[in-house]
């Protein structure tokens, strides 16, 4: 394979890894971003330039690089809160409706997919622990999944700097829910033990999480081509109970992108299963014996 | 239109500020110690209040409590900006009465988010 064939052929080279690894597309207009993400690869494997670079990941032995190289072309922006009236939505509509459903078992799961350092599920924690009497006696687990070893490692540690801790997170929270370590704010044990988090990637046909009650999947679709985004969805809806509920970005819909899902026409802004997919779609629970993904 | 009374004895986080702020839609007043923005406040009382906290005259604590003690003196939402970034100074300009409170160095993001959640932007 020729890697100089034509000006930025390196970037088009890594732009490609990406996708085939995540299914995330950089659209040729936002190659420079590229070169710029992975410096501090180059830095930590002590590799001159790009160019070198691609020829080093075209070699044999070279997982760690690939996944360095992956890991430093993702887009992790998080902040506490995003959208807050998602937030408030999900504690003022969503979770009413699945209280009074799971009145019985007493239990919530709920899937943060593509959560990166971990603001989104955190938020959730820490809108439970605001209702603490209110949901006395349940068992609510929370999963954040990203493809990402690094921003989970980031997310379990639950630190975050000055920037990332003032954004979105008032400072009654804060006060509330952190401790300061130096610049560092960490968070409370309890709410850190209120969350789970573990590797998977969306485009992958199965995990073997059992079904949730309530799925974010939000700001990660985004980027996909609509193929593979077809994918995402379907996994979605089969890791979803049958009146579980999907909420996206603020700028992302279902609307033309999958069959799987419909508008909710109680809550607006979020996405119940398709009729046809409840019945038709396999039933999944906690203990289907599914392989291990690797 | 919002308005919000930048109060910093430096001319760079004023200007700073107010930069931001006017993208955010915001009128902008300016103030360079305590004293000067009750004087301000007295005049017409501001929606929000961008606080500094080490200033010489009047510093930003002594404003917010004179502040919080006049007529209508609960009404501005107050968001102090300071280099004071220890959980004990934090705590201290809550229990005064402060609503928020941004530790500098900022960033528009952080501004932003933070007169989002007191309501103002
Ligand atoms: C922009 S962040 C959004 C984080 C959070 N959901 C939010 O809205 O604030 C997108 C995250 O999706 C992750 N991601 C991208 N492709 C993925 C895939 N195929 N499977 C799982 N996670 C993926 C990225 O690593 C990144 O952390």
């Amino acid at each position: 394979m020729s890697m100089h064939d034509e000006s930025g052929g390196a970037t088009q080279i890594l732009a490609g890894l990406l996708q085939a690894r995540t299914g995330q597309v950089i659209s040729s207009g936002r190659y420079w971003r590229v070169e710029t993400s992975l410096k501090p690869v180059l830095a930590e494997y002590c590799i001159p330039d790009i160019d070198t670079l691609v020829a080093a990941l075209l070699g044999a032995d070279n997982d760690d690089l690939v996944q360095s190289c992956v890991e430093a072309m993702l887009n992790n922006e998080s902040y506490f809160f995003r959208d807050t009236a998602m937030f408030t939505m999900i504690r003022t509509q969503v979770m009413p409706v699945l209280q009074k459903a799971r009145a019985d078992s007493r239990r919530l799961r709920i899937w943060c997919a593509g959560c990166s350092t971990g603001q989104e599920a955190y938020s959730l924690a820490m809108q439970f622990a605001d209702d603490r009497q209110k949901w006395a006696g349940w068992d609510i687990e929370i999963v954040g999944t990203d493809i990402s070893n690094s921003v989970l490692e980031r997310a379990r540690s639950g630190r975050y700097n000055q920037f990332e801790i003032q954004r979105g997170l008032s400072v009654a929270r804060m006060l509330r829910y952190f401790r300061q370590d130096g610049e560092d704010w960490e968070i409370n044990s309890d709410i850190r033990a209120m969350v789970k988090f573990r590797t998977d990637n969306i485009t992958r046909p199965s995990g073997n999480m059992g079904q949730f009650d309530l799925i974010l999947c939000r700001n990660v679709l985004l980027y996909f081509a609509p193929e593979t985004r077809h994918m995402a969805f379907s996994r979605l809806a089969r890791s979803l109970g049958s009146d579980g509920y999907l909420m996206l970005g603020a700028a992302e819909t279902v609307i033309g992108q999958t069959t799987s899902f419909n508008a909710c026409r109680e809550i607006r802004g979020v996405y119940t299963l398709q009729d046809a997919t409840r019945t038709d779609r396999p039933v999944l629970d906690t203990n289907w014996p599914f392989a291990q993904e690797s | 239109m919002k308005t919000c009374l930048v109060v910093d004895d430096s001319k760079v986080i004023r200007k700073v500020a107010r930069h931001i702020l006017e993208t955010l839609d915001f009128n902008v007043e300016e103030a360079a110690d305590g004293r000067e923005a009750l004087d301000h406040c007295s005049n017409q009382l501001p929606d929000v209040v961008l606080l500094d906290w080490n200033m010489p005259v009047m510093s930003g604590m002594d404003f917010l409590t004179a502040l919080r003690r006049s007529e209508n003196g609960e009404k501005p939402k107050v968001v102090f900006c300071t280099t004071e970034n220890g959980l004990g100074h934090i705590q201290a300009a809550i229990d005064a009465g402060a609503d928020e409170y941004v530790m500098k160095p900022f960033d528009r993001e952080t501004l932003e988010s933070k007169l989002q959640i007191v309501g103002a932007a």
